[in-house]
């Protein structure tokens, strides 16, 4: 499942997320992304729920409902075993994608 | 597993849908949570947090898109809500799936015989082992050839026998008819003669009794045999098989060995065998005549290639061997150089192939592009729904569905008419390859076919269902998406919306639909006429009131030397009966089939031609008038000089046109028919021989008195005419009964063979008639729509040419003007095509040119007359418009 392109990223960026947070709901690891990235990234409710709900299908994620912080119901994700080893997998992809595009930036 | 689990929430979709909505609204609260912590008014986070979040319903359905199982929910929503249109249109539907099932039916129904007479295998234990061997090229003619699957004369099955290394097993056997029952009432019924192993190396198990086994290949007298399950349950009531269970045969009791499986029906596709029993090798076989058909089992790592190469190495020795003793150097040479061949036999062998295959093929061609005029009538009239449904697709872009799921839908939607039409197809297919099976069925003899919807055939009506969805369904799904929401919305329903593209997608489809009709209606019109050419032919002969009598008379054990004689009386004795006007021997029946060639030599030209001896009378009694010279008389015998009465065709090629009457032509020697040289006395006009389709070949008659002893057998045939056929019959049966107890008798009806011959024929004129007219209907309906269709589209404009004062003339030329347009474009492009068609369909048309004239203009004004009928009545209806309802409507 290796997808050596940059759509992925958005994938990665959910299990980085998850692997720093722990369990999450949707709307903490957007803002989660967004903060960290000073405003650089923003992610669309649009993108991020059916990646969320495909990654649970795939068996990457778990998903449980649990009370926030302000004591409103969310469904919090979490990483399962899987989700861990996709995560180191699309990371060292994320690498060589990154070094691909450099060398070709680079190229003059 | 959570696929699982999705699968398992099927059933409650309403949970998931609430969990979804749950978490996107927790969603937004928690967004707006946020914001108003960081000191926003209430009223202000919600709407940022809305704008930011967009269309929630799109949002959520794309999220169920990810979700598999909710995927399929989706198409199911689709699915019910396509339903739910097609039952508030119904016209429309019952009309779309009726052309669709009898479009899918028609091409099914032909398909489905194709696959029982082509691609079925045999009814037996791994069939691709099957093997027939055969001589490579065929014998090319020489000897007797006994029936068209008959290869193998006695002494090369002998041989065959001995030597077959690359079979585990092989037989040999033939089609024979059986003569069933007391020696007055015989009825005829199928018979299989086999060699011992046949049942054994084919696998096939008894259901009752047991089968024919080798020690049962002795005796050349028939006395046992086995019964097939249908004949055994119709005739012999299917009671369990006894030591002393016998049927009468010929007038003699014979034993029943057991009965075969149901659904073993020989090795012939198209018939079914009713008695099989075992062959008999007499001492001193006949050499030239080939009777038989060898075939036998591959042994495993055997390629049909080495087992080819085998028979091929064995060759020179077995026809060395073998070959008959009497014919002339070259053709004994011949005989020796002929080679043996394997081929595949799992398929079995079959008449019907060899005859239809070609007019099957045809005919799917010929549904085929019906189907394909039903897929254009379909488009259109989804095209027209389409267009009244656009408002509707521009309001759901603009509430935020995209193109794609618009598309699905649609595309689901035609779908579903074309499963419902490829279902009713399939059902309908069967009745129609019945009823074709029945119109291709002679006088003689029945088609057992056996006809079922199985994998293939299931295979191909999806296929063909699957295509004509994408014919039909496509396109006017893409242009029904392709909506601006905003022009759509603001043009509403009024006459503006169609752009003059759109129509002519529209006009584009009727063009086709005429172009492929004219095609169809000038293939039904040529084959209609060749059919009807062939019925009227004149072949030379009389046709109407002869009846054939075929008399057997081996038990009768007349002596060789007297045959002649006893032959002369029954002619005479036949001749005495009521009701008998003329009566004539002869050694050929015409225009059945058979042949009877000689090879001859006239001066230095050497070639063939076709004998045929006969009694004197027959050329009074067939009606062939005597051209010049003389007829043969009672003085013509075998101690007189050996004459011949030859045909025009005859004299063109060995007299160059010339004079005949005197002239001497030598015949080669055969065995049994020894060398010989005649005098031509007499000359007729050329005649058809086997076949109403041939060209006229040299034709040769000797007095059947000078019909050589040596080839004299205990059977005779004879041309009887009578205005009251059955009179006849009674007559002679009654006269010969008191003299010739044993005597067997056959009798046929010259006219009612020649017509059995013309089945094929006439299905083919009967179907392409059929599809023509149909064909032409579907042009009809279909123009008809798209001009009522334009002129809704058109009523502003219309309307407005009324009040304008356009009178009605003016309106109806503007709806005729359309249709001249596209008629004349269909007509060329559908002329263009008959022509590219009609030269693939030349074989198969008798005294017709595939670019005949007259049928061509005859189907082009045929339809042109009817298109503007069609459109006539759309027309003066939009004459009749009142102008100030269509301009209110703005």
């Amino acid at each position: 499942m290796a997808k050596n392109d940059l759509q992925g990223a958005l994938d990665l960026l959910i299990l980085k997320t998850l692997s720093q947070l722990g369990a999450m709901h949707g709307y903490g690891i957007a803002v989660h992304i967004e903060e960290v990235s000073d405003a650089l990234l923003t992610v669309e409710e649009g993108s991020l729920y059916p990646a969320l709900h495909r990654m649970e299908q795939s068996g990457w994620l778990r998903a449980e409902w649990a009370m926030t912080e302000s004591s409103r119901k969310a469904k919090f994700y979490s990483l399962t075993a899987a989700g861990k080893k996709q995560l180191a997998v699309r990371e060292k992809n994320w690498e060589q994608v990154v070094k691909g595009v450099q060398a070709i930036l680079r190229f003059a | 597993m959570g696929i699982f689990r999705r699968m398992w929430a099927l059933g409650r979709r309403s949970k998931l849908d609430r969990e979804i909505d749950d978490e996107l609204r927790e969603h937004m609260r928690l967004h707006v949570d946020a914001d108003v912590a960081k000191g926003m008014s209430p009223d202000e986070a919600i709407r940022r947090a809305r704008l930011r979040f967009g269309n929630p319903t799109v949002v959520k359905e794309r999220v169920d898109a990810e979700d598999a199982a909710l995927g399929f929910e989706s198409f199911l929503r689709d699915a019910r809500y396509a339903v739910r249109g097609f039952v508030k249109s119904p016209g429309f539907t019952i009309v779309a799936v009726l052309t669709l099932a009898l479009g899918i039916g028609a091409n099914t129904a032909v398909f489905q015989l194709l696959d029982a007479v082509r691609l079925r295998s045999l009814p037996i234990s791994r069939p691709q082992d099957l093997t027939e061997l055969r001589i490579v090229g065929g014998n090319k003619g020489l000897g007797v050839n006994d029936g068209m699957f008959a290869n193998f004369t006695i002494p090369m099955w002998q041989e065959v026998r001995r030597h077959h290394d690359p079979l585990s097993g092989a037989f040999a056997w033939r089609t024979a008819d059986v003569m069933v029952g007391k020696l007055s009432e015989l009825k005829r019924v199928h018979g299989l003669e086999v060699s011992g192993e046949f049942f054994n190396v084919l696998g096939i198990v008894p259901w009752q009794g047991r089968l024919i086994e080798p020690q049962d290949e002795a005796a050349c007298q028939l006395n046992k045999a086995v019964a097939s399950y249908s004949y055994w349950k119709a005739e012999m009531g299917g009671q369990a098989i006894t030591p002393n269970t016998t049927i009468m045969v010929e007038g003699r009791p014979i034993q029943i060995l057991g009965v075969t499986p149901p659904g073993f029906f020989g090795l012939t596709v198209g018939d079914r065998f009713d008695l099989a029993y075992p062959t008999c090798i007499p001492p001193n076989p006949r050499r030239e005549v080939f009777s038989f058909s060898v075939m036998g089992r591959l042994k495993p790592g055997w390629s049909i290639e080495r087992a080819s190469a085998y028979f091929d190495a064995l060759s020179a020795g077995l026809f060395e061997s073998t070959a008959p003793d009497g014919y002339s150097a070259e053709t004994t040479k011949m005989y020796k150089s002929f080679r043996l061949g394997a081929y595949q036999a799992g398929e079995g062998v079959s008449w019907l192939r060899e005859e239809y295959d070609s007019s099957l093929k045809l005919l799917l061609v010929i549904t085929g592009l019906v189907l394909l005029i039903a897929c254009a009538n379909l488009a259109n009239l989804m095209l027209a729904r389409s267009s009244a449904r656009q408002r509707e697709m521009a309001i759901r872009m603009a509430l935020g569905a995209s193109r794609g799921r618009l598309l699905r839908q649609l595309l689901i939607g035609s779908g579903l008419l074309a499963m419902g039409g490829a279902a009713l197809g399939v059902a309908l297919a069967q009745p129609l390859s019945r009823l074709m099976v029945r119109s291709l069925e002679t006088t003689g003899d029945a088609i057992h076919l056996v006809i079922v919807t199985d994998w293939r055939v299931l295979l191909f009506a999806a296929a063909v269902g699957v295509l004509t969805c994408m014919v039909f369904g496509t396109l006017p799904a893409l242009r029904g998406t392709r909506v601006d929401p905003l022009s759509s919305l603001k043009a509403g329903e009024r006459g503006v919306a169609g752009s003059r593209e759109r129509f002519g997608v529209q006009r584009l489809l009727v063009v086709t639909q005429i172009a492929v009709s004219l095609v169809l209606l000038v293939g039904a019109l040529l084959f209609v006429r060749s059919y009807r050419n062939l019925m009227t032919l004149d072949p030379g002969m009389r046709e109407s009131g002869i009846t054939i009598v075929l008399l057997g008379f081996e038990s009768e054990h007349v002596k060789p030397e007297s045959l002649a004689a006893y032959k002369r009386q029954l002619v005479e004795d036949v001749r005495a009966a009521p009701g008998v006007e003329n009566v004539a021997a002869t050694t050929m029946l015409p225009l059945r089939g058979g042949s009877w060639s000689h090879g001859v030599r006239v001066g230095r030209a050497e070639g063939q031609s076709r004998f045929t001896y006969v009694s004197p009378s027959y050329f009074a009694t067939m009606g062939i008038p005597i051209v010049s010279g003389r007829g043969f008389t009672a003085m013509d015998t075998t101690n007189a000089p050996p004459v011949l009465i030859v045909n025009q065709m005859f004299v063109r090629k060995y007299f160059g046109g010339g004079q005949a009457l005197g002239r001497q032509v030598q015949v080669m020697p055969e065995p049994q028919y020894p060398a010989r040289i005649y005098e031509v006395v007499g000359t007729i006009q050329d005649t058809k021989y086997n076949d109403l389709r041939g060209d006229p070949e040299p034709m040769a008659f000797v007095p059947i008195d000078q019909f050589p002893e040596t080839a004299q057998g205990p059977g005779m045939a004879m041309m009887v005419a009578a205005k009251d056929g059955p009179g006849a019959i009674a007559g002679i049966r009654h006269a010969l009964a008191a003299k010739h107890p044993q005597m067997i008798l056959q009798f046929l009806d010259f006219q009612l063979g020649i017509r059995d011959g013309l089945v094929g024929e006439r299905m083919i004129a009967m179907l392409s008639g059929f599809f023509g007219v149909l064909a032409v209907l579907l042009v009809v309906i279909g123009l008809y729509g798209v001009l009522s269709y334009f002129i809704t589209q058109r009523r502003n404009e219309i309307g407005i040419r009324i009040a304008l004062g356009a009178d009605r003339g003016r309106v109806v030329g503007l709806v005729l003007r359309d249709t001249a347009a596209m008629l004349a474009i269909g007509l060329v492009l559908g002329t263009g095509l008959a022509l590219f068609a009609g030269r693939a369909a030349t074989t198969m048309l008798f005294g017709l040119k595939p670019y005949d004239a007259a049928t061509l203009v005859f189907s082009i004004l045929l339809l042109a007359v009817i298109a503007v009928l069609a459109s006539l009545l759309p027309a003066f209806k939009a004459s009749r418009l009142n102008p100030v309802d269509a301009l209110r409507c703005e």
